[in-house]
């Protein structure tokens, strides 16, 4: 069986309200299209603070501050509820202020699109200087900033776009052409954010390992973001990039892509790649989506309910040879969403978690938790979405019970047992089964899981190139420490059983 | 509804006449099903897409009904549809649609 090692990950949330408001793509096409409309005018009034984010439950269970089973404790609605005494900083990564993060943008610029004003600048620097995961190569890199009046002749005739924290201007995006659009300022702050993402989450991850950044040898990014120009608009390469911010200097990297399913696909990329020799060790990660900041804001500010899609999501795992100790990943049993398996959910359900079991000799109920889709339901729920962790685990449920491996009457319980509240954001490649990797690895070291299946599905269709739907899946299993396995058999061992066998077999002959 | 969706139901309805088109939805949520039967058979309530204001009467069904069931292959759909019967709550969405379907289509199947 060929495993990879899972030695530690990291999760992280930049809250990002006001670049939500004003670049979010339902706010910002809103006000392209129809200028300050109601709905713009009282998306304000929904949107949370800094410490309303922080002491969202799913917040905190994603960045490792509240356990999946006190998530679940938590009474909804989570944003009535809010906790008491949570921290910015949990077992995985942090939620990231706004001031800072605008900091971190200038940070992982290399070519001079973030202005930040020069007060601004000062007092980001100082806030950043307490980081646990910012060090002196890093804050270099944050420019001291320029003028107020240096930023408005960018913005207001250089087609720069404006940067908010606290209602004020605090800086600015660069245009990056007279005419490509895929290096406009937006596209431009896009990418940047996503990539600043992916630092973040990668400096956090290098803190939970020990890792040295020289130690890196490859990351392969996963977000669904296109950095290029107009000639090649997907060209890449965030991975390098976000390397080359972090000190990864012996490392190099490659960006993986099929939306929702994107990280899924890079798991198993990366760890293809652990497990043969090919590479050292693999970092996966990705930074979040700007766009999706507010993409349901419509429903939220109708069903009078806070707006909750306020943070960019973003997170890295790293894998490694399985040197026994580590939760693995099975590499022998994958979950693959063919072309001809067909789309319906019955079609999908069975492809990404029946047949990887049945090929591994296992049944539905091998498996501890099924992690699909974490989308945060009170997010998807006012906006007719439904609660799609929870449709996720109903139809794994009920795959279970037309195999005949539940009664029907034991739906709801395996649904109990075996699903998970979503606790992502709703940034797409964010939500889909890798959040949960972090968890389930804990739980995997701490002998309370045998098993759990990630798995990742991707609308594919909505690039308008195939109306196909993409998805993956792999298992999660404990360290294999103390299994007998037959690489842990000796020489010796050998010898003793085929002179066991020889003896049996001439005994018989005689 | 998403544009695009939209725009194909119109481009349908032109192309072979509405009493020629059936909509069947596959929504998983009843509100969202009763605003997309909506949608394609009154017009598009948010006045945002190319059904905005056009009054097709389409007849528009959910896939969970019985009238559409009876239309359709047993071995197909017990492979492809009935997993998803025990997830969703088919009733209700049958329920959600046709209750539309009674104020705007025109025509039936």
């Amino acid at each position: 069986m060929s495993t990879v090692g899972i030695k530690g990950y990291a999760y992280c949330l930049n809250h990002a309200p006001e670049l939500g408001y004003h670049y979010g793509n339902t706010p910002y096409v809103e006000r392209e299209a129809k200028g300050e409309t109601e709905f713009l005018k009282e998306l304000p009034s929904h949107m949370q603070s800094y410490e309303d984010a922080r002491d969202y439950a799913p917040n905190q269970a994603y960045i490792g501050g509240l356990t999946i089973g006190d998530l679940e404790k938590a009474p909804q609605p989570w944003y009535v509820n809010r906790l008491a005494g949570s921290d910015r900083y949990g077992s995985y990564g942090e939620i990231m202020p706004e001031d800072e993060f605008l900091g971190l943008l200038d940070i992982c610029d290399v070519f001079d699109i973030i202005w930040l004003e020069k007060g601004f600048a000062a007092s980001v620097r100082g806030k950043l200087a307490g980081s646990p995961v910012m060090n002196d190569h890093l804050l270099a890199r944050l420019e001291a900033g320029h003028t107020a009046d240096e930023i408005a002749e960018e913005t207001e005739h250089r087609k720069a776009i404006p940067l908010y924290f606290g209602g004020h201007v605090v800086g600015c995006a660069r245009n990056g052409h007279e005419v490509d659009d895929c290096l406009f300022a937006y596209v431009l702050l896009e990418n940047l954010a996503c990539k600043a993402g992916g630092v973040l989450a990668l400096l956090h991850l290098l803190k939970n390992t020990g890792l040295a950044p020289e130690e890196v040898d490859f990351i392969v990014e996963c977000s669904e973001e296109a950095a290029g120009d107009m000639n090649q608009r997907g060209g890449g390469n965030f991975a390098k990039a976000v390397a080359e911010i972090a000190g990864c200097v012996n490392a190099s990297g490659c960006d993986v892509r099929s939306f929702c399913a994107g990280p899924v696909n890079a798991m198993i990329t990366a760890a293809g790649q652990v497990a043969s020799g090919a590479r050292k060790n693999c970092v996966v990660l990705a930074g979040g989506a700007i766009p999706k900041l507010y993409m349901n804001g419509r429903d939220h500010v109708k069903k009078q309910m806070p707006a909750l899609e306020d943070c960019l999501g973003n997170f890295a795992v790293l894998l490694v040879p399985d040197d026994r100790t580590n939760p693995v990943m099975r590499l022998d049993v994958l979950g693959k969403h063919s072309v001809g398996a067909g789309s319906s959910p019955q079609a999908v359900t069975t492809a990404l978690i029946l047949d990887p079991l049945e090929r591994a000799g296992l049944g539905f109920m091998d498996v501890d938790k099924y992690a699909a889709e974490l989308h945060i339901n009170e997010i998807t729920l006012p906006a007719g979405a439904g609660d799609v962790p929870l449709a996720n685990i109903k139809m794994t449920a009920a795959l279970a019970v037309t195999k005949k491996a539940i009664e029907k009457a034991d739906m709801m319980a395996f649904v109990k047992e075996r699903g998970l509240p979503g606790f992502a954001h709703t940034q797409g490649h964010i939500p889909s089964g890798v959040p949960y990797v972090g968890h389930a690895c804990d739980a995997l070291r701490a002998g309370s899981m045998k098993r759990a299946m990630i798995i990742g599905k991707g609308s594919l269709f909505l690039a308008r190139l195939t109306n196909l739907a993409d998805g993956a899946s792999f298992l999660l299993e404990p360290p294999s420490a103390g299994k007998a396995t037959v690489s842990a058999l000796s020489k010796e061992d050998v010898k003793n059983l085929l002179l066991e066998v020889l003896s049996e077999l001439s005994e018989k002959l005689s | 509804m998403d544009l695009q969706n939209q725009q194909r139901i119109l481009d349908a309805v032109e192309k072979y006449g509405p009493e020629n088109v059936v909509v069947i939805l596959g929504s998983s949520d009843a509100e969202g099903a009763e605003i997309y039967a909506e949608t394609v058979s009154n017009g598009d309530p948010t006045y945002a897409g190319p059904l905005a204001g056009v009054q097709s009467g389409l007849p528009v069904y959910h896939i969970f009904e019985q009238d559409i069931r009876d239309e359709c292959d047993a071995a197909a759909w017990e492979e492809q549809i009935s997993m998803m019967e025990m997830v969703l709550e088919p009733d209700a969405l049958a329920e959600a649609v046709s209750g539309i379907r009674a104020q705007f289509s025109k025509y039936t199947l």
